[in-house]
């Protein structure tokens, strides 16, 4: 019996953003590969509390590896990796970005790209509320045998940006940060190179943010998860700072904008989404392993999410900050200092329940991932906080980042078609259905 | 009559409900589900069915002077008669496929002597069948599969003894048959079974008999009346493997969370524990969802656990709930997970543990998981309601009773006989609001 073909992702449809994205991603990596070749130094350093444009006025370039265990999870190979770690003795609860970064290096180090990345020649940890950052580059010291920098972000415990924290940041930028990146590069600090940089930054940040909110409309011409995760790909990573970003989200805006003018909802893979029947906002990061059938699961049930806190661990900008180029160094502290990671349980659940009513959401969706503690420690709890704060029904689905042996479909399927179907029923609830006669039965 | 039909696809079986226009029940059927949704759905359809004819029967003879106070008592010997019926009708399917099967180089020149082996099978398990129905006895389980099984393998064993032929071969063509004749719902047309059922009662007393038609009249009358099935939804694990239109399904949560406050109207909070889910539901008091949790991805702890516990210790599963409520000390267990349950039982019996200790332990271990889901999906507000198949074990009930109180206070813990058909009642529900095109949170 033949069987109909399986639709190739590669043959998904993409709009123009989605393209220029892949491309600028697809740059990157090639550009790192080839680092040695045309003499440029690498950083390895972390998405949350990234300090892309100070790197680059180093001339270095950046290698992120939760972004190359992302790329890695979508493209399926992530699964081999985490397997290879934990022969090497890594456990099976170890975070499972850590996992596929260390087993693609017992690998032989081919990225995501199909070529060998370079070893880094500085590792810039910016610590911002994720203690596996510090055991993970800890591994790395250990292989690369590299210059490491240790940049540590205060939490933000009690839920405020204090001028002691900010002093003890620029404090760390000026006299660690800094010289051993002139040291390692040998270029000389230029402070005005910096500040351009950060004006390009806070022209993609003002379009991105633009881009977040569109979602408030209805129907949302976005997805700020899925979609989303794309958007973010560019700011999040090797490009904040660049005018091909700023050039990037200024595009997207207008894409979005003209999708929002004609009415229209996100795009999916299969094209533009159908009726918009369930407006959500996320908690959490994605599955990267089933991506897309983890979305598919929404847009086929017309569920969009309109709002999630995981498109703001590589910068919160929807409550106003940017990047300033006349106050450089502040606003370096600032934007670590406010990464989503880095903020308490109050205020992340003041977060979730403003986005719920700001962006008139029927609910919170929790995706938990049960090798990340520093997002799932305490999600339980914000989840019912939210649901009291608001009166929306909330609910949780478990899954991992790039461990595809965590990836339940069944079961998140069921899950969630249950989540909206309560939705619904609450919706249409005008009152109680009767009690039953039981004597009617023989 | 119009019939609304509700089905609960659970992993280990499909229940079904018949409701009519006024929404009372009017019957219920339940089946393993057998990896085979399609059948078991069938089944469990046909299984309410027949529940619904005797609920018909009921009605038209509530005014019959033969049968004046002992109408219950009547139909408890149609239904063990129809039983009856149906069982010696599999019987002969299983007797004809298990002789379609003695074939190839297995059996070559054994064909005769294993034919007639067979041939005394199927006497003796005939013989023996009406006193499987006879009243007060006692069956493992109402499925075909294992009356038929347990009885055969028996037989079987004896049959191949005294022919002198290998025990392996009878085992081999039933293990090849059974399962297509389960996946086979009983063919004959359910009147002519409950006709002959009733015309066996009726043989067997002089004073019916003579009755004549003022019993048989209202029997026939009530077979008579159709059931148009109007509207069906389905629900439970097993739902999208069926060939149902979106309209069709609700998720086992709205069925449940339903299905119980029609139950027990007071109904805030509903515990289901299933074969592979257990959930924890908060329902407003007109029984619309408001909140919920099921276990994750694992499901250490469900129903399915205390089945391959009962495997282990080779017993029914219901007879572990008897078992630990004989217990006088309950060891504690620490481990649900269903994939280690025999290794963590044979080390508590290794270490000289009774089993009804072991046992009480194993149902306080499952309880306290699904306490823990409960509280997640909000706790415990007064009513409470235990649903599922494990509702009907007493031991878990003793525990979670102990656990309520500890936790939540004086609360009301219901519990109905028939809660197994919590979710196909929800399910029926739902059916009969799409037919009336009524919103799903709609009073209907």
């Amino acid at each position: 019996m033949s069987k109909a073909p399986k639709p190739d992702p590669r043959d998904a449809i993409k709009d123009d953003s989605m393209l220029k994205q892949k491309a600028m991603m697809a740059g990157h990596y090639e550009n790192l590969s080839n680092a040695k070749r045309d003499g440029r130094k690498v950083a390895s350093t972390f998405v949350p509390g990234n300090l892309n444009e100070l790197v680059m006025c180093f001339d270095m370039l950046n290698n992120l590896p939760e972004v190359n265990a992302i790329q890695n999870g979508l493209r399926k190979t992530s699964g081999g990796y985490v397997q290879e770690a934990e022969k090497l003795g890594h456990s099976e609860d170890v975070c499972t970005y850590v996992k596929s970064d260390i087993g693609m290096m017992a690998k032989g180090n081919i990225g995501p790209h199909g070529k060998p990345l370079p070893d880094p020649d500085l590792l810039l940890l910016s610590y911002t509320g994720c203690f596996t950052f510090m055991k993970w580059f800890e591994l790395l010291r250990e292989q690369y045998k590299c210059e490491t920098i240790m940049l540590h972000t205060p939490y933000e415990g009690d839920g405020k940006i204090t001028q002691n924290m900010r002093d003890y940041m620029i404090k760390q930028i000026k006299e660690e940060v800094i010289p051993t990146l002139e040291r390692v590069s040998g270029v000389k600090f230029d402070i005005d190179r910096l500040r351009e940089y950060l004006r390009e930054s806070a022209k993609a940040e003002e379009d991105l943010v633009w881009v977040l909110k569109s979602a408030k409309k209805k129907p949302s011409p976005i997805d700020a998860y899925f979609g989303g995760i794309y958007y973010i790909g560019p700011i999040f990573g090797a490009f904040r700072g660049t005018p091909e970003a700023t050039a990037y989200y200024g595009s997207l805006r207008a894409e979005v904008q003209s999708r929002m003018e004609k009415g229209m909802g996100p795009v999916t893979p299969e094209g533009d989404m159908g009726k918009e029947k369930y407006r959500l906002v996320v908690e959490g990061p994605p599955n990267y392993t089933s991506f897309r059938d983890f979305w598919k699961m929404f847009y086929d049930e017309g569920a969009v999410v309109v709002a999630s806190s995981y498109t703001k661990v590589g910068g919160v900008y929807d409550y106003g900050f940017r990047h300033d180029p006349d106050n450089p160094l502040e606003s370096l502290a600032d934007y670590c200092l406010g990464v989503y990671t880095n903020r308490n349980l109050p205020q992340r659940v003041d977060m979730l329940a403003d986005y719920v009513e700001e962006y008139e959401a029927d609910g919170l969706l929790v995706n938990s991932i049960k090798s990340c503690n520093s997002f799932s420690a305490g999600q339980l709890l914000m989840m019912q906080e939210v649901e009291r704060r608001t009166g929306k029904p909330a609910a949780f689905v478990e899954s991992d980042l790039v461990d595809p042996r965590y990836f339940s479909a069944a079961n998140i399927k069921n899950r969630l078609e249950s989540y909206f179907q309560m939705i619904e029923q609450k919706r249409t609830s005008g009152g109680g259905a009767p009690a039953m006669v039981i004597g009617g039965a023989a | 009559m119009k019939s609304f039909v509700g089905i609960d696809l659970g992993s280990t079986t499909t229940k079904a409900v018949l409701m009519d226009e006024n929404m009372e029940i009017l019957g219920r059927g339940i089946t393993n589900s057998r990896s085979n949704y399609e059948t078991a759905t069938r089944v469990a359809k046909q299984e309410a069915i027949v529940d619904a004819r005797l609920a018909l029967c009921r009605r038209s003879l509530s005014d019959v002077p033969a049968l004046a106070g002992r109408v219950d008592a009547f139909l408890d010997d149609l239904e063990r008669s129809f039983r009856l019926e149906q069982f010696l009708e599999q019987l002969v399917d299983l007797e004809e496929t298990c002789r379609n099967q003695v074939v190839g180089d297995r059996f070559r020149g054994k064909e005769v002597s294993v034919g007639q082996a067979l041939d005394q099978v199927f006497v003796l398990l005939r013989a023996e069948a009406s006193k499987l129905f006879a009243p007060g006895a006692k069956r493992k389980s109402d499925f075909f599969r294992d009356i038929a099984g347990s009885r055969y393998l028996n037989i079987a064993e004896a049959v191949a003894k005294d022919a002198g032929i290998a025990y392996d071969l009878l085992l081999n063509v039933y293990d090849k048959s059974i399962i297509e004749v389960e996946n086979r719902p009983p063919a004959g047309d359910l009147d002519s079974k409950f006709m002959a059922a009733l015309n066996a009662i009726l043989s067997e007393s002089p004073e019916l008999q003579a009755a004549g038609d003022e019993v048989r009249a209202p029997i026939e009358k009530a077979l008579k009346i159709e059931l148009e099935e109007e509207y069906l939804v389905g629900t439970g694990y097993g739902r999208v493997t069926l060939p149902f239109s979106k309209e069709h399904i609700r998720s086992e949560i709205l069925c449940h969370g339903l299905g119980a406050h029609m139950m027990f109207p007071g109904t805030r909070t509903v515990l289901d524990i299933g074969g592979q889910d257990t959930k924890g539901i908060q329902v407003d008091p007109s029984g619309i969802v408001e909140k919920f949790q099921m276990n994750d991805r694992c499901a250490a702890g469900c129903g399915r656990y205390l089945g391959y516990i009962a495997d282990e210790m080779n017993m029914g599963l219901h007879e572990l709930g008897p078992m630990a409520m004989k217990s006088t000390r309950s060891v504690r267990i620490n481990s649900t997970c269903t994939v280690f349950a025999g290794a963590e039982l044979r080390d508590r019996l290794a270490l000289g543990e009774k089993r009804e200790d072991i046992l009480a332990g194993l149902h306080r271990a499952i309880i306290l998981r699904a306490m823990s889901i409960v509280s997640r999906s909000g706790g415990i507000t007064d009513q409470f309601t235990f649903t599922g198949g494990v509702a009907k074990n007493e031991a878990a009930v003793r525990e979670l009773k102990k656990l309520v109180q500890e936790n939540y206070g004086d609360i009301t813990i219901n519990i109905d006989p028939e809660s197994i058909y919590t979710g196909a009642l929800g399910a029926a529900a739902f059916a009969y609001r799409a037919a009336q095109g009524l919103p799903e949170g709609a009073a209907a």
